[in-house]
């Protein structure tokens, strides 16, 4: 693995997004989705609004880095926010 | 039909297709995410810089230019080929011997390999032995594409238009004689007109290929590397240099192996995006429209 050049807050990242898919996979075999219409465009599934949050945040990283010198921490917090909001309402 | 045993053994003929796309997708994401927070001088020699790429890439002015270049190009490609595609689709000859022709025919670009395609350009291009080249300076129309950026640009795009529209041609063209006669049988005895008959009948109908071909030309065009390279080397200038010609001068040719794989994740970024929304879009546009 060391080809793959591992640090501990990529790996720590990763860890999330698989413990991310493995919640969502077990919230399916509990709790099926259905899909519904919220605040976003579209009727939207579960994994739908999961997928638009995450590359909402992705997106609001870069641009934080891009036009502020404020902490990332900052854009994590809006992050979590933002993805909470789409999974209850979008 | 409730006491239908549930099997779960589909989930292993799945199994192969997810275990090669974690090794040829999965994996080396993973790496290059790795990659882009750390200065990589040798395979054992790396420190940990955080987004000081990200920052670095996102407010490099290269980048800005070749993602405005790469998005005008990109538009450009869909603007033309698919109506171009379509087009010809539609004229095709739906039965006979001559169907085989032309499909013979408009297959034969897409066989050819991308950099092979540059070089075929850039010699009929050329305005000294080119047979494009001189017959337009011969018209009275002064073209250089080596020298000049608008005739760069008209060329490049000319040669992605001969590659790639084929794949939109064929695409419609098999979507076309999917539509069973009764929807045009119907058509004739309402009085539909052509326009009506395209409009409402064979526009819906080919949705499917079309988010497809969409899909396709978006992604390929967004991606363009070989036949640029090969024909105008990003020039004149850098009028022509695209996204994957400037993370690729970074990565192998200035060996900044950081820098370009937090290019590599922005890149990958956009083009997430803009499948998805292409995706969503046209899926949620062909649901209305069956309504």
């Amino acid at each position: 693995m060391e080809w793959m050049a591992w640090t501990l807050p990529t790996a720590l990242f990763f860890v999330a997004v698989g413990c991310l898919l493995l919640g969502m996979t077990v919230l399916q075999l509990v709790w099926p989705t259905v899909e519904r219409k919220g605040f976003l465009p579209m009727k939207t599934t579960r994994g739908d609004r999961l997928f638009i949050g995450l590359l909402a945040s992705a997106y609001l990283h870069l641009a934080w880095l891009a036009f502020t010198d404020l902490s990332l921490w900052w854009a994590l917090g809006l992050s979590v926010l933002l993805l909470a909001v789409v999974l209850r309402w979008g | 039909m409730d006491d239908k045993p549930i099997n779960q053994k589909a989930w292993f003929l799945v199994l192969p297709v997810v275990v090669t796309v974690a090794f040829s997708a999965v994996v080396p994401l993973m790496t290059v995410v790795n990659y882009s927070v750390q200065d990589i001088f040798d395979p054992h020699t790396r420190y940990f810089v955080g987004t000081e790429w990200f920052e670095q890439i996102l407010h490099d002015s290269r980048l800005h230019g070749a993602l405005v270049r790469q998005f005008v190009f990109s538009l450009s490609v869909l603007l033309i080929e698919i109506p171009l595609g379509i087009g010809i689709a539609l004229t095709m000859p739906r039965r006979g011997r001559w169907v085989s022709v032309c499909l013979v025919l408009l297959a034969l670009p897409l066989l050819v390999p991308w950099n092979v395609v540059g070089t075929i350009w850039q010699i009929f291009a050329r305005p000294d032995i080119g047979l494009l080249g001189r017959a337009v300076n011969a018209l009275g129309i002064p073209y250089n594409y080596t020298g000049d950026p608008t005739d760069a640009w008209v060329t490049v795009l000319v040669m992605d238009v001969w590659h790639w529209t084929s794949l939109v041609v064929l695409l419609c063209y098999a979507g076309l004689q999917a539509i069973p006669d009764a929807f045009y049988q119907a058509a004739r005895i309402d009085g539909a007109s052509r326009w009506a008959v395209f409009r409402y009948i064979e526009l819906p109908k080919l949705r499917g290929v079309l988010m497809i071909a969409i899909l396709l030309r978006f992604m390929d065009s967004f991606m363009i590397y070989a036949e640029p390279f090969v024909l105008t080397g990003g020039g004149p200038g850098s009028a022509t240099t695209f996204l994957s010609q400037l993370l690729t001068t970074m990565a192998v040719g200035q060996f900044d192996l950081g820098p370009a794989a937090a290019f590599s994740l922005i890149y990958f970024l956009i083009i997430l995006l803009f499948s998805y929304v292409f995706y969503t879009a046209l899926t949620h546009l062909g649901r209305g429209a069956n309504r």
